[in-house]
């Protein structure tokens, strides 16, 4: 029997996802018997040239991690969409934006501006900054443009399923594999187009074994400010945990040792806007009965954005600041 | 989702809507909407042709849905229900869109308000075909009652329900019921004998088999919804067995400790450390107060006299609190008022200056019971010649309660008629703002009092000082004030100031409704379910509001009050079962992840954990829909239909569509 046809790709990203999928071990034997790598710049050899010369559909199943930030990144998009069965937006960024989401807070040139002159490292009299294109002997050189805003896979390419984690864990991600090769196989089905495979059904709260009560903050606190109790819900110690808002899937591993969930999986089904949401909760939960208490309270959220759009901004509501 | 027949309604509500909107206009564009099979407009939707187009259009055209453009649904949501209901249609497709309240009224420009009027209707259009078909959810209804507070207000419902055979229990928190009125001489403007009026009820209560009277107790805990509560109360432990104590007394007499300022003399007389509030108290049983008891707070009372004083052998050192269970279908709530702390206004003297006094210290005195004998006498026991009524004493004054007491100006005019009435001789002034007399026959009262000779001065005081200036102010009290008539400043000496202080909420109303599920208004007494249409209801289904606790008044008032409560309560413990509203929260156990964020959030006690499940859950008829649930949970899992996400998202989507 011929092998089915792997693909993963490495769009705006840290790479994470790239090592999460070798995290499920000796499993990775059972991928390499039923798929041929035809394209994983991350680990053999292969030129784009190579993808643009397949077929339509060559691919079986495209693992596509990271946010769309360039045009380099929109183009493999657009062209592993093309090339392939299954496309899997993997991980936090294809399906969210992720971490360099935040950027969506910034124009391209604000970032490029803070990197090339104004960080307090770095010594750029001339204001120098690296140009699109650059003349050598050899001929003519280019680089990626950077757009101002990082888009998710789906904003920009159709998107078969979304798999959520920054990065995904690895006992997801083998269920998933199982999945998808049984169905290719023809002795299982695939889970119904946009699906979000590879997560629980409920919040992160259930996966937690932490001893939840009922919540009242009087004041948020990070994890260094003390020493938070073991066995008790985060939030209730004024933890600022975004279980509640994100789906299960993962095990809960940060909660179990003592770091607060900070919602790479993204929000749990039926919720729209992870961040939005995060902080109706926490609204609800402030415990004071006067205006002003309720305003210093809030005030003592460590970096709002950052906090419950750690990972979501690009897919908010909100999308972006404007620039 | 299948095709949906949209039927618009859009009211003129006279010139309300339609001498701002161009309901025309609105009309036509409504009718090219999605959906939409038919828009009308008419003068006025709520009157019964109004009503029949609705039910018309259900019959004749098959209409599936119907929005009515016209006033808030809190004004006529249920009229347009019921009429749809009428025609056969499911009373929760119809949908209000306030044009109205939201948008003529408060919209100065007609083509703006006209484009206004379509979005929030274009909003209702749109969330419409999303609409889900709900009935009313019926539950049982438990015929007892629960009265909190035995005040005028809670005796008079409490005797009022046990009229109509309907078993009461009255909850008092102080070891007798009978309130402030209790402790009053004379009440205005009839000049009643406040005891021959109140007594005969008191004591009624205290032997009326209907009625359980639970003194010296406090509701702890509440859960449940109308028709269905179950309440904790703690009955605090007397140290005397009430069912042996004949209230003769003797204990009081006998014990040794006799100088601990009787609360109920408000600190001018004295009583002892086990004591019988009043002398018609009820029920008629001695208390002991732990703290002053030397057996009971310091371990050792040598003789303990009253134990051998008591004939019936009553006296128990042990006795403990004691936490009672009931079951009730509907609560009063008549807990009153605390009069406002006069120490607050410094520059009157109260606690600093002798003979300042509050209102109710002057009940005190010149109760014919109280501790001078109804004497009206200074602190040095003579009578005084010049007595200076202060009103508006922490009421209508920004810096501490902004709102009018209602009952100040009237009883400080009953303290001037005992004062001349006792000492004609005495000088008697009234510092006012304004003189309000409302009430029937108060007008009368006051002119009354006019003629017999009181000085009344327009002007609030400015101080209260005891430095004279000239040899007549030499060892008295000297009144310091603008008079606004006269427009000079005055030096008024008396040898006596009352402190006509407002009425506050208790200290702890806030508190006890938490621990009831309904809210306070902004000055914090009980807030009611509207102020004109539902003054003795609160937003609890159940639960209902008397007396003061709602808002100063005087006794008529509060007896009125009594008798509303009385009949709301009846209307619906008189049933078997109640219907309540279907747009609730639920929650799926499938979807909960059990993180308990909205357990002890819902105001009205409606969601319980469920520890099998590992979920929580929504106790559907104590549920009241106010979607906080809805809004707290990171997860979405609690839905309330009728306000779903996706109806809500509908909803903006039509918004933003025109
Ligand atoms: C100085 C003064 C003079 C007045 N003179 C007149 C007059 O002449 N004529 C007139 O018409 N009106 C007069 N009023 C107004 C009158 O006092 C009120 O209208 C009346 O007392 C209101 O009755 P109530 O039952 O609502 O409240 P209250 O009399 O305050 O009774 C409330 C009862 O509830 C109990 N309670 C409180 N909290 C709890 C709780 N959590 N649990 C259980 N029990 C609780 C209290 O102990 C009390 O027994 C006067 C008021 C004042 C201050
Ligand atoms: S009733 Fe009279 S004295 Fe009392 S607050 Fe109102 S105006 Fe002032
Ligand atoms: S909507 Fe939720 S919070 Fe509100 S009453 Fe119902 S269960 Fe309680
Ligand atoms: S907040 Fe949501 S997830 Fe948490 S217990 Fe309530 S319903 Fe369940």
């Amino acid at each position: 029997m011929s092998k089915f046809k792997f693909a993963m790709y490495w769009a705006g990203s840290c790479g994470g996802c790239e090592i999460a999928l070798l995290e499920i071990q000796a499993k990775i034997i059972e991928v390499d018997q039923n798929y041929d790598v035809v394209f994983w710049p991350a680990a053999a050899d292969f030129k784009y040239k190579d993808v643009e010369g397949y077929d339509d559909g060559y691919i079986d199943v495209c693992l596509f991690n990271g946010c769309i930030r360039n045009s380099e990144n929109e183009h493999l998009a657009n062209l592993l969409r093309a090339k392939s069965k299954v496309l899997v937006a993997f991980g936090a960024c294809a399906t969210m934006g992720g971490i360099p989401g935040l950027a969506n807070l910034s124009s391209a040139q604000e970032i490029k501006d803070l990197v090339y002159t104004q960080t307090p490292s770095v010594d750029n009299p001339d204001k120098v900054y690296p140009q699109e294109r650059f003349t050598v002997p050899e001929g003519e050189l280019d680089l990626p443009h950077m757009y101002d805003t990082v888009k998710t896979l789906e904003q920009t390419v159709d998107v078969d399923y979304f798999m959520p984690g920054c990065p995904p864990e690895a006992h997801q991600i083998a269920g998933v594999l199982d999945v998808v090769t049984a169905a290719l196989k023809g002795e299982g089905e695939l889970p119904p187009k946009g699906a979000t495979i590879g997560v629980a059904p409920k919040s992160c709260c259930d996966e937690c074994e932490r001893v939840k009560d009922e919540k009242k903050i009087a004041g948020f606190r990070r994890i260094w400010e003390f020493f938070p109790d073991r066995e008790k819900c985060l939030l209730e110690q004024g933890v600022i945990c975004m279980g509640p808002a994100t789906a299960a899937g993962c095990g809960a591993r940060c909660t179990s040792v003592g770091m607060a969930c900070r919602g790479c999986y993204g929000p749990p089904e039926g919720v729209v806007d992870q961040g939005a949401k995060m902080l109706s909760t926490l609204a609800s939960i402030i415990d004071a009965p006067d205006p002003d208490e309720i305003a210093r309270i809030a005030a003592t959220v460590p970096d709002p954005v950052g906090t419950f759009y750690r990972f979501g901004l690009a897919s908010s509501l909100l999308r972006r600041a404007r620039v | 989702m299948a095709e949906e027949k949209i039927g618009v309604y859009i009211c003129h509500c006279g010139t309300n809507i339609g001498g701002k909107v161009d309901v025309e206009e609105v009309t036509k564009w409504a009718a090219t909407q999605p959906n939409v099979a038919v828009a009308r407009e008419y003068k006025y939707m709520c009157s019964d042709p109004g009503q029949d187009l609705i039910k018309n259009d259900i019959k004749e055209l098959g209409i599936t849905r119907a929005v009515v453009a016209a006033c808030s649904p809190t004004m006529h949501e249920p009229t347009f229900r019921k009429a749809a209901s009428d025609g056969g249609l499911n009373p929760y497709l119809l949908q209000m869109a306030n044009i109205r309240e939201h948008c003529s009224w408060v919209t100065i420009d007609p083509v703006a308000a006209t484009a206004k009027a379509k979005r929030i209707l274009s909003a209702q259009i749109h969330r419409l075909p999303l609409n889900e078909p709900l009935e009313p959810i019926e539950v049982p209804v438990n015929h007892d009652v629960l009265v909190v507070g035995g005040g005028i207000a809670g005796i008079e419902a409490a005797l009022k329900l046990s009229a109509t055979g309907k078993h009461v229990t009255l909850v008092e928190r102080n070891p007798s019921i009978g309130g402030h009125m209790a402790m009053f001489d004379k009440t205005f403007p009839t000049l009643d004998c406040a005891a021959c009026i109140l007594t005969p009820k008191m004591s009624a209560l205290g032997k009326d088999p209907n009625i359980t009277l639970m003194a010296y107790s406090e509701v702890e805990y509440v859960e449940g919804y109308v028709g269905n509560f179950t309440v904790k109360v703690r009955k605090k432990a007397r140290y005397v067995n009430t069912d042996i104590c004949t209230g003769c007394g003797a204990c009081q007499e006998a014990c040794v400790v006799r100088k601990v300022k009787s609360e109920f003399d408000q600190g001018l007389g004295f009583r002892s450390a086990i004591y019988i509030p009043f002398a018609q108290a009820v029920p008629l049983r001695a208390t002991i107060d732990p703290a002053k008891c030397l057996t009971l707070s310091k371990g050792k009372c040598k003789q303990q006299t009253c134990v051998s004083a008591c004939g019936p052998g009553a006296i128990d050192f042990e006795q403990k609190d004691e936490v009672v269970e009931l079951d009730v279908g509907a609560i009063i709530m008549a807990t009153g008022f605390e009069l406002w702390d006069a120490a607050q206004e410094t520059r009157y003297g109260y606690g600093r200056l002798d003979n300042v006094i509050t209102s109710l210290e002057f009940e005190r005195i010149s109760n014919a019971s109280g501790p001078t004998g109804g004497e009206i006498v200074c602190k040095n026991g003579e009578a005084p010649k010049s007595v200076v009524i202060l009103h508006c004493v922490g009421s209508r004054d920004q810096n501490y309660q902004e709102f009018c007491s209602r009952v100040c100006c009237m009883y400080s005019l009953k303290f001037s008629h005992l004062i001349k009435e006792h000492l004609p001789e005495t000088e008697v002034y009234e510092l006012y703002i304004d003189m309000r007399c409302f009430g029937k026959n108060y007008e009368e009262f006051y002119r009354r009092l006019m003629d017999e000779g009181v000085n009344f001065v327009r002007g609030r005081a400015a101080e209260v000082t005891d430095v004279a200036l000239s040899p007549d102010e030499e060892g008295r009290l000297v009144v310091k004030t603008e008079d606004t008539l006269l427009g000079i400043v005055r030096r008024i000496p008396a040898d006596m100031v009352i402190l006509s202080a407002g009425l506050s909420p208790a200290h702890d109303a806030k508190e006890v409704s938490q621990i009831f599920g309904f809210g306070c208004s902004a000055n914090g007494f009980y807030l009611e379910r509207h102020p004109k249409l539902e003054p003795v209801a609160t937003v609890t289904d159940g639960i209902f509001i008397a007396g003061c606790c709602q808002y100063p008044k005087d006794i008529p008032d509060t007896v009125a009050q009594a008798g509303a409560a009385a009949a709301g309560v009846l209307g619906l413990v008189d049933n078997d079962t109640v219907k309540v509203e279907p747009t609730i929260s639920y929650i799926d156990p499938e979807k909960c992840s059990g993180c308990h964020i909205c357990v002890g959030l819902c105001p009205h006690n409606a969601i319980q954990y469920n520890e099998e499940k590992n979920a929580a859950e929504v106790i559907e008829a104590a549920c009241k829909g106010c979607g906080v649930c809805v809004s707290a949970c990171g997860s979405n899992v609690p839905q309330q239909r009728g306000y779903l996400d996706v109806q809500i998202f509908a909803e903006i989507e039509g918004a933003l569509a025109v």
